[in-house]
C-alpha cells in the first residue's frame, strides 16, 4: 500500500491505524491512572513515583487522545473514507487531495501532542482536555502549562484545520457525487450520520480553532481575551486587560458538545444498518430515524450550556439550556425505541459485528439515560464534575463509540483484507469487553454520588477520604485491566485474520448497501437501502445494485 | 432521607447525609430520578435479552401504536423530571437571599480556601491583588487604608450558625476553582474576575468537607477545607471571640 496516497480506501485504513495508535497510548495512560488511584504510594515500573501533576498530565493526554484522535477520527474519517464513496455509488471522493492533506495534518497534530510527553521540560499540560483559562493561559500556573500547553494548543489547532478540510471533502462528496437514483430516501443510515457530522464539524471546529488562536494570543501576544484584570498567579499579577474565563467555556463547549455527537452519530447510523442486516429486516419509519439523526445534530448545537450550570452562568440561562438538553432526549428516545422495535421480532444472526452493535445499543441506553438526570441544573449542581459524569460520558460516548468502531471493523474487515475475522475470537473479545466495560464504568456512578470529584489522583484528602469507595475503586481498576487485556484478543484477531483468515465471499453478510457490490457498474439506483424482507414473505433480499425487474 | 439511609445500610456508596434546608428535596428528586432511569434501563435490557433469545423470526411488524406510545411515555417522564427539578433550581438560584442572610466571602486560590466575615460594621473592606501577602498575614490583600477592612475576619474554616440563611460571595484570585460542599448539596465555581453569589441554609450542626471540584493545578486534590456548622449560641460566642481578637490585633 502506497503511503502518500489519495485513494480514499487506503486513507480510511490509515486513519484506523492512527486511531489504533492513539487508543493504545490512551489506554496505557488510563491504566497508569487506575493503578495510581488504588496504590498511590507504589512506584510504577518505567514511570517512577507518580506526582500529582503527573496524574493530571495523564488525565489531560488521555482525554485529548481519546476524544480527538480516536472517537473523532475512527468513526467519522476512518469508516467514511473506507466505504462512503461506494455507499453512495460515487467514483471517489470529491476532493481527494484535500482529503489526503487532512489525514497527514491529523498525523502531524498527533505527533505534536505526544511529543509534549517526551521533549518538554515541564511535561504535558495538566489542565484537562477542556483547558480552562487562566490555568491554561498562564505558564506559571502549573508544571506543563508552559511549552506543554503550547504544544497542546498547536496540536488542537492543526487538528481543527484537518477536521475542517476533511468535513469539506465529505460534505461535497455526499452532496455532489451521489450516483443517479441515490436520492435522500435511499441513503444508508451511515451516510445520513456522516452528513450530519460533517456539517457539525464545519461549524464547531471553526469555533474551536478561533478559541485556540485567541488563547495562544493571550499566552504570547499580550492580549486578554480570557484573563481578567488583576489576576494574581503564583504571586505575580498577570491580568492587565479585562478578559473573561467564561468566554472560553462558551467557545469550548459550543465545540465540545457537538463533538460528542460527531463521535457517536456514525455509530448510530452503523448500528441501524447492522440491525437491519443481521435481523434481516427493513428499518421501520426510515425517514423518522434519519430525521432524528439530523434533529440530534441540530439540537446538539444549542445545548452547550449544560456543561456550565455551576460555572457562573446566569441561572435563567441554566433553565434554557436544561430545556434544550431535555429536548435532545426526545430524538434519542425515538432512535432507541426504533431499534428496540426493529429487534423485537428476534431471529437475529448473532455474528460478531451484530454483537458489537448490540453492545453499542446497551451502552447508549445505560449511559444515555443518565443524560436527562444531568440535564437538570438542580441535580447537576451536586453531580457536576464528579465521577457520576465520568461514568455517564464513558458509557454513552466512549464505550458506545468504541463498540461501534469494533462493529465497523468486524463488519467491513472483508473490504480491507478480503478475509473475515475469526468469529470465536470475536465473540470472546465481545463478551469480555462488555462485562469488563460495565465493571469499569458502572461503579463510577456510586463514586460520583458519594461526592468524589474528577481529577483527584487519590481518595484520601485533608478533609474527606471516601473510605466506602476503596473497594469500589479497586474493582474498577481490576475491571479496567481486564478490559485492556481483552483488546489483545482483538489485536491478535486483526493481524492473524488479515494473514490467514477465512476468505470472504463477495457479499459475506448478504448485505444490501453498495459497498458490497461486486463490480463498479454505473447502473441507476432504484432500491432503498434496507430491502431485506420480500413482499411475498420468502427468504431473500434486494441489494441496492439490483434493478427492479418490471413485469409486463 | 429514608431511602438514602437504607442504601447506606446495604453498603452501597450514596450521597453523604445532608445538613442543608434544601437537601431533602435534592435527595428525594435524585432518588426518584435514579429509580425511574434504572427501571427504564432494566426494561430496555430485558427487551434486548428477550429479542436475542427469540430464535425464530416473528412475522409481522412491531405495532406502530405501541412504539409511539412508548416514546410519548418517555417524553412525559422527561417533562416530569424537568418540571420538578426546575422548581428546585428556581427556588435555589433565581432569587437572591433574604436581606437578613449572613454574608460570608469565599475566596479560592491555588490551593487554599479562605473565608472572610465582614466584622462588626457588616461591610467587607476593599481588597487589592497587589496587597496579597499570605506570609504577612494578609492572604486576601485587604487594604488597610479602608476603614471597613480593619474589622474583617479571615478564616480557613467556614464556620456558620445552624438555621440561618447564608449568602456566600464567591471569587477567585487566580484560576477557576469549584466550591463544593457535598453535605450541603451545594456547588458553584469561583471564577477570577467575577463575583458570584449562592445562598443556602445549613440546619444540622456538624463538620462537612469542602472540596475543589474544578481542576486548578497540581494541588487540586489537596484543596479542601471544612465547614463547621454550630448551634446559633455557640456560633455567636465564636464570632464574638474572633471579633475581639481582630480588634486587639488592629489596636482599636
Amino acid at each position: 500500500m502506497k503511503i502518500f496516497t489519495t485513494n480514499h480506501r487506503a486513507l480510511g485504513i490509515l486513519y484506523l491505524y492512527l486511531a489504533l495508535a492513539a487508543v493504545g497510548v490512551g489506554t496505557i495512560l488510563s491504566l497508569l491512572m487506575r493503578f495510581h488511584r488504588v496504590w498511590p504510594n507504589v512506584t510504577i515500573p518505567f514511570f517512577g513515583l507518580m506526582k500529582p501533576e503527573d496524574y493530571l498530565a495523564l488525565v489531560t493526554l488521555h482525554g485529548t487522545l481519546m476524544v480527538f484522535f480516536v472517537l473523532t477520527t475512527a468513526p467519522q474519517s476512518g469508516f467514511a473514507n473506507l466505504v462512503l464513496p461506494q455507499q453512495i455509488g460515487a467514483r471517489g471522493m470529491a476532493f481527494p487531495r484535500i482529503n489526503a492533506t487532512a489525514f497527514w495534518m491529523t498525523v502531524a497534530a498527533f505527533l505534536v501532542l505526544v511529543s509534549g510527553a517526551h521533549t518538554t521540560s515541564g511535561g504535558v499540560a495538566i489542565s484537562g482536555w477542556t483547558s480552562y483559562p487562566p490555568l491554561s493561559a498562564i505558564p506559571s500556573a502549573g508544571p506543563g502549562q508552559g511549552l506543554g500547553m503550547d504544544l497542546w494548543l498547536i496540536s488542537i489547532g492543526i487538528f481543527c484545520v484537518a477536521s475542517w478540510l476533511s468535513a469539506v471533502n465529505m460534505l461535497a462528496t455526499i452532496l455532489g457525487e451521489r450516483r443517479a437514483g441515490m436520492v435522500w430516501s435511499r441513503l444508508p443510515m451511515t451516510v445520513w450520520a456522516w452528513l450530519v457530522t460533517s456539517i457539525l464539524s464545519l461549524l464547531v471546529f471553526a469555533v474551536l480553532l478561533a478559541a485556540v488562536v485567541l488563547l495562544f494570543s493571550d499566552r504570547h501576544f499580550g492580549s486578554s481575551f480570557f484573563i481578567p484584570a488583576g489576576d494574581l498567579i503564583n504571586g505575580r499579577i498577570v491580568g492587565h486587560g479585562d478578559g473573561s474565563p467564561l468566554l472560553w467555556l462558551h467557545l469550548f463547549w459550543f465545540f465540545g458538545h457537538p463533538e460528542v455527537y460527531i463521535a457517536v452519530l456514525p455509530g448510530m447510523g452503523l448500528a441501524t444498518s447492522l440491525f437491519a442486516n443481521f435481523a434481516r429486516r427493513r428499518v421501520p419509519a426510515y425517514l423518522a430515524m434519519a430525521g432524528m439523526l439530523v434533529a440530534i445534530g441540530l439540537l446538539g448545537l444549542v445545548v452547550w450550556g449544560h456543561h456550565m450550570f455551576v460555572s457562573g452562568m446566569n441561572p435563567y440561562a441554566g433553565t434554557a439550556f436544561a430545556l434544550t438538553t431535555m429536548a435532545i432526549a426526545v430524538p434519542s428516545t425515538v432512535e432507541v425505541v426504533g431499534w428496540l422495535a426493529m429487534l423485537w421480532g428476534g431471529g437475529m444472526q448473532l455474528r460478531t459485528p451484530m454483537l458489537f452493535a448490540l453492545g453499542f445499543l446497551s451502552f447508549f441506553i445505560a449511559g444515555g439515560l443518565t443524560g436527562p438526570l444531568l440535564a437538570q441544573p438542580a441535580l447537576d449542581a451536586y453531580l457536576h464534575n464528579t465521577f457520576f459524569v465520568v461514568a455517564h460520558f464513558h458509557l454513552v460516548m466512549a464505550m458506545a463509540g468504541i463498540f461501534s468502531v469494533f462493529a465497523g471493523i468486524y463488519y467491513w474487515f472483508p473490504l480491507m483484507s478480503g478475509r473475515l475475522m475469526n468469529e470465536t475470537l470475536g465473540k470472546l473479545h465481545f463478551w469480555i469487553s462488555l462485562i469488563a466495560a460495565y465493571g469499569t464504568f458502572f461503579p463510577m456512578h456510586f463514586a460520583g454520588l458519594a461526592g468524589e470529584p474528577r481529577h483527584y489522583d487519590r481518595l484520601a484528602g485533608p478533609a474527606m477520604s471516601f473510605p466506602s469507595l476503596i473497594p469500589v475503586e479497586r474493582g474498577i481498576t481490576f475491571s479496567a485491566m481486564l478490559l485492556a487485556a481483552a483488546q489483545l484478543i482483538f489485536l491478535w484477531n486483526v493481524f492473524a485474520s488479515a494473514r490467514s483468515g477465512r476468505t470472504a465471499a463477495n457479499n459475506p453478510w448478504r448485505a444490501t448497501t453498495l459497498e458490497w457490490a461486486a463490480a463498479a457498474d454505473r447502473k441507476c439506483i432504484e432500491r432503498g437501502p434496507y430491502e431485506y424482507e420480500l413482499p411475498s414473505g420468502q427468504e431473500g433480499f434486494h441489494p441496492q445494485w439490483e434493478t427492479i425487474v418490471r413485469e409486463e | 432521607m429514608a431511602a438514602g439511609f437504607l442504601l447506606q445500610l446495604t453498603g452501597v456508596p450514596w450521597m453523604p447525609s445532608d445538613g442543608a434546608l434544601h437537601g431533602p428535596v435534592v435527595d428525594r428528586l435524585m432518588f426518584w430520578n435514579l429509580v425511574a432511569l434504572c427501571v427504564a434501563a432494566l426494561i430496555a435490557h430485558l427487551w434486548l435479552g428477550f429479542a436475542i433469545f427469540r430464535r425464530q423470526s416473528a412475522v409481522g411488524k412491531f405495532p406502530a401504536m405501541i412504539r409511539w406510545g412508548l416514546i410519548a411515555s418517555f417524553c412525559l417522564m422527561y417533562a416530569w423530571m424537568a418540571l420538578t427539578a426546575q422548581r428546585l433550581w428556581a427556588a435555589n438560584r433565581y432569587f437572591g437571599p433574604s436581606t437578613a442572610a449572613m454574608q460570608v466571602e469565599v475566596v479560592g486560590e491555588q490551593f487554599q480556601w479562605y473565608f472572610r466575615y465582614p466584622g462588626t460594621d457588616a461591610v467587607f473592606g476593599i481588597t487589592r491583588p497587589q496587597l496579597v501577602n499570605a506570609a504577612a498575614g494578609n492572604p486576601l490583600g485587604i487594604d488597610v487604608r479602608d476603614p471597613h477592612g480593619a474589622d474583617d475576619i479571615v478564616s480557613s474554616i467556614l464556620t456558620l450558625p445552624a438555621g440561618r440563611e447564608v449568602d456566600l460571595q464567591l471569587r477567585s484570585l487566580d484560576v477557576i476553582h469549584g466550591f463544593f460542599i457535598p453535605g450541603m448539596r451545594l456547588k458553584e465555581n469561583t471564577v477570577p474576575g467575577m463575583m458570584l453569589h449562592v445562598h443556602f441554609t445549613p440546619v444540622s450542626p456538624g463538620t462537612y468537607p469542602i472540596l475543589c471540584s474544578q481542576v486548578c493545578g497540581l494541588g487540586h486534590q489537596r484543596m479542601q477545607a471544612r465547614l463547621l456548622v454550630l448551634p446559633a449560641a455557640d456560633f455567636d460566642s465564636w464570632l464574638a471571640g474572633r471579633e475581639q481578637a481582630q480588634a486587639r490585633r488592629t489596636g482599636q
